[in-house]
């Protein structure tokens, strides 16, 4: 099945259902930072950051969020064109004794995460990561499973999963294409 | 006694046709020919006849760095380049400023018998500027020299240079000056202009050259004497000689074939086969140069041919030697930028590269002379249609630092007499001789 | 990018890259772990065939924080004497597996024999070739001018900026990159030099030329004044030095405390270094909060990392 598989309420009720998972994992939200991964998860962390505080008024959803720019750390830089280096922003507080849960778009190999965690050990020493993803696509190739998923979608390898966000792409959508 | 040879239907200047016979060395006759008994007939349909090229600036490099060339290796490359004669420059090793050196590279000049090979010597004693070297000894050796040259070097001194152009008339000489401003030209790597600003390499001043071609032509005429000005760059240094050619002193110039088709833009490649003494010019250089070598301002294209071992050239820009092969590519590259043009006719050629340089040499009795009955036999045979593409390690030089490497040259030499005598023949000719 | 070998070889989105890699790179020297895993087993070669302790650091640290592995080669031979020759030597780094070489050189061009002699198939970086190009120097400075001198620095350029360059222009690698460089960035670039110490030539030049310190100071509205270094075999050689006394060139080239309170208030002082005090700029000058010299430095280290890092992360052959 391909073409568009969530649409921008579905997105919305996965977010909202992602972040009452957040808090309640948690038991609130006070220790949790949210570093979404450019570019999508960037976006994606802040709503989360905003459905969250909706729920939990003490949490300040500018603050807790950051950006954790993951190109220096992959494991594949030597075979693909160089790619730009984007930013990392945490906290000012920084990230030790904190919960960071890593917002991405798709989760798929998990190559991204293995570089993302490797990110943040240079950057502090949170108390746990978690991770968040607006989609799973399978096909793990590392041991790294997702704490917060909002929908599981079955792929072939050759298919290709496209994340719109609205902040970047004038629109919210979640597109499976038929691989080339 | 060799064979009568018949070169038939050659374009003689590359005016009329005609056939030659060669007897003896001879020329012994033109036009209408019947080939005597036995004779080898060549066939010269679509060929340039020339009188043998005369280089009145190589190289030999022979006593001294016969890793570079040899006077074997250097005769090869003159014959197969369509010479019949060079002159070679006296800055070996020991330097030629006594009669033993030159008679030494006359000799073996001689022994090979590829070319003539007619020693320049040294003006000054090691070419150092400071005293005279023994001329009149060189003048009356057996080499016979009347061409007197501190080339790589300038006669910088104005006494001395003077004194050496007063002194050479005592055996009709002359005085061959490398004209450059020594202390202008200090550690200097190329043209000073643009494109040295941009490449950050040392300049090299136009006026330092041209200052020195102003000085000697004063000098030479004050004292009345003949100064021959080797390898003019620069369009100031060609209206210098208009002047005083205009003026009436005994002034003769040459321009080189690398002067008149490369330009200072080449050295943005850093490559040292491009660094040259003097250095390239710019293009308006390049347009003057041609303009005066058409006009007759200047007077021969000489090579400057300058081999040097690969690890010479092999290196940074400023560490590099100065200087590049000449005499295979000469011709080809003249054709390039001269005749196919239009700037020169083949007739022009025979006077740059053979009547003028053999006249200032003082060996026009042999050389330079005409394509007619009674002559020596010194014939070049160019194939003006013989289009190639140089490779330095092809050619017979032992060094290989030519500037037109991968470049197309559209003729050639197809074949080169010295006195009757093959010392080049293309492989089309091979066969005709065998 | 393969090579770094001239800044007028950048575009400026090119250099704009550099520069906003630059800017994430310094970032992440301010954390407690400012070592970053990207180039691990890379090995970056810093070939010096003329001494710098200066730059070589610079690049060794860049190089290390970036976990590649570097390798010192200080080849000797000078333009008297020669050594080793650059053939050699690029063919023994190539058979040891160099990715990139970091070149410093006295000869102009070397870097550029380096790169396109079949030799080596490693990146060539430029540190430094004779009196030619010193790219990675005056991306530093344009790092330098942007951090202070435009207000939304990411992806910007130096539009609207003047630059003025004083000294020895004759024989500056520097003057040479930050020409181009600032242009290509859109900044106005003045030279102030004694006619001695200007290139003939220099006509093309995308970039004005004035003959005194006060002169600029009146003309123009400088954003940066950039001094450089005059050597000191410039000034010696009888008859051959460059101007007739160093108190002279002071007194129409230097920065005093005087020249520099006639600067907008905002303009930045800069300085490739070494600096000598009391020549080419007052120790009130260089010392004053106005001089980002000593930042200069430490940006060194960015944006060394930045051009490492795009000249080796990318696959090879990919642009």
């Amino acid at each position: 099945m391909t073409g568009t598989i969530m649409g921008a309420a579905d997105i919305s009720r996965a977010l909202t259902r992602i972040a009452h998972e957040i808090v309640e994992r948690n038991d609130g939200a006070l220790d949790v930072v949210l570093l979404g991964i450019p570019s999508r998860g960037l976006p994606l962390a802040h709503r989360l950051a905003q459905r969250i505080a909706e729920i939990e008024p003490g949490f300040d959803a500018d603050v807790a969020t950051g950006a954790l720019d993951i190109t220096m750390y992959r494991d594949d830089l030597f075979k693909n064109p160089t790619r730009a280096i984007g930013t990392t922003t945490v906290p000012a507080a920084g990230i030790d004794d904190a919960v960071v849960v890593l917002v991405d778009d798709v989760f798929h190999t998990g190559r991204t995460i293995r570089a993302a965690l490797d990110a943040i050990r240079d950057l502090g020493r949170p108390r746990a990561v978690q991770l968040a993803t607006l989609v799973d696509r399978g096909h793990r190739e590392l041991p790294i499973r997702a704490d917060f998923v909002g929908k599981n979608i079955p792929t072939a390898r050759s298919e290709r999963v496209d994340v719109h966000v609205e902040e970047l792409d004038g629109e919210d959508a979640v597109i499976l294409r038929k691989g080339e | 006694m060799s064979r009568p040879i018949v070169i038939e239907n050659a374009s003689l200047y590359g005016d009329t046709t005609a056939s030659i016979l060669v007897e003896d060395g001879v020329i012994t006759a033109v036009g209408e020919v019947a080939a005597p008994e036995g004779a080898v007939v060549v066939d010269a349909t679509g060929l340039i006849a020339l009188p043998g090229l005369v280089d009145l600036h190589t190289h030999l490099r022979e006593p001294g760095r016969e890793d570079a060339e040899t006077i074997e290796t250097g005769s090869r490359a003159a014959s197969r380049g369509g010479w019949t004669a060079v002159f070679a420059m006296a800055n070996t090793n020991p330097v030629a400023d006594t009669a033993g050196v030159v008679e030494q590279v006359w000799s073996r000049g001689r022994e090979i018998g590829l070319v003539d090979v007619f020693p320049v010597g040294a003006v000054t004693v090691g070419l150092k500027g400071e005293h005279l070297s023994e001329m009149g000894a060189m003048a009356h050796s057996k080499a016979n020299v009347r061409l007197f040259s501190d080339d790589g070097v300038c006669v910088y001194d104005p006494v001395i240079m003077r004194r050496a152009l007063e002194y050479v008339k005592t055996f009709d000489g002359a005085i061959v000056q490398h004209a450059q401003d020594l202390r202008l030209t200090e550690g200097s790597q190329m043209h000073e202009g643009e494109v040295s600003a941009e490449l950050g390499l040392a300049g090299w001043p136009a006026v330092a050259e041209e200052s020195i071609v102003a000085r000697d032509a004063l000098l030479a005429e004050h004292v009345g004497s003949r100064v021959h000005v080797q390898h003019l760059s620069t369009a100031g240094s060609v209206e210098i000689i208009r002047w005083a050619k205009a003026r009436g002193i005994s002034v003769t110039a040459e321009a080189t074939p690398h002067h008149l088709l490369l330009t200072d833009e080449s050295a943005r490649t850093y490559d040292p086969l491009f660094k040259v003494n003097p250095p390239l010019r710019t293009q308006s250089d390049v347009d003057a140069l041609r303009a005066a070598v058409a006009d007759g301002t200047i007077d021969i294209i000489a090579t400057d041919h300058a081999p040097h071992a690969a690890e010479d050239k092999d290196c940074e820009w400023a560490a590099a030697s100065f200087g590049m092969l000449g005499l295979e590519t000469a011709l080809g590259v003249i054709q390039k930028a001269l005749v196919d043009t239009g700037a020169l006719t083949w007739r022009d050629v025979a006077r740059l590269m053979s009547e003028n340089p053999a006249r200032i040499g003082k060996v026009d009795d042999q050389h330079g002379r005409p394509l007619a009955e009674g002559e020596p036999a010194n014939i070049t045979l160019v194939d003006p249609a013989a289009a190639w593409t140089v490779d330095g390690a092809q050619l017979a030089s032992r060094a290989s630092n030519t500037p037109y490497g991968g470049m197309e040259l559209p003729g050639r030499a197809v074949a080169t007499l010295l006195r009757g005598e093959p010392t080049y023949l293309s492989p089309r000719f091979e066969g005709a001789f065998a | 990018m393969r090579h770094l070998l001239s800044t007028k070889d950048l575009s400026r989105d090119d250099a704009i890259l550099i520069l906003d890699t630059a800017a994430q790179m310094a970032a992440t020297q301010e954390r407690e772990v400012r070592k970053l895993p990207t180039l691990r087993g890379k090995t970056v070669v810093n070939l010096f065939f003329e001494d710098s302790t200066r730059t070589r650091i610079s690049f060794e640290a860049a190089a290390k924080r970036l976990s590649a592995d570097v390798i010192n080669f200080s080849a000797k031979g000078s333009s008297v004497s020669k050594g080793e020759s650059l053939k050699d030597t690029a063919l023994t780094l190539q058979a040891m597996g160099a990715d990139a070489v970091v070149v410093r050189h006295w000869a102009s061009g070397a870097a550029y024999q380096l790169a396109h002699g079949g030799w080596l198939h490693g990146s060539v970086l430029n540190a430094g070739d004779g009196t030619h190009q010193h790219p990675t120097q005056s991306l530093l400075d344009a790092f330098t001018m942007r951090r202070h001198l435009v207000s939304d620095p990411t992806g910007a350029d130096l539009a609207g900026l003047t630059v003025a360059i004083v000294g020895d222009v004759l024989h500056s690698r520097v003057a040479r990159s930050n020409v181009h460089l600032l242009h290509t960035l859109g900044a106005k670039v003045v030279l102030v030099a004694p006619a001695t110490l200007v290139p003939v030539g220099i006509e093309p030049w995308p970039c004005d030329v004035v003959h005194t310190l006060d002169q600029a100071l009146e003309a123009y509205e400088i954003d940066a004044l950039m001094m450089l270094r005059v050597q000191r075999e410039r000034m010696t050689g009888g008859g051959s030095a460059f101007f007739p006394s160093p108190a002279e060139y002071t007194r129409l080239f230097g920065l005093d405390g005087d020249r520099l309170r006639r600067l907008p208030d905002h303009a930045i002082v800069m300085h490739p270094g070494p600096m000598n005090r009391g020549l080419e700029i007052s120790a009130e000058a260089a010392d004053s909060p106005r001089s980002v010299i000593v930042e200069q430095v430490a940006n060194g280290v960015a944006v060394r990392m930045a051009a490492l890092y795009l000249l080796l992360a990318g696959e090879e052959g990919a642009q």
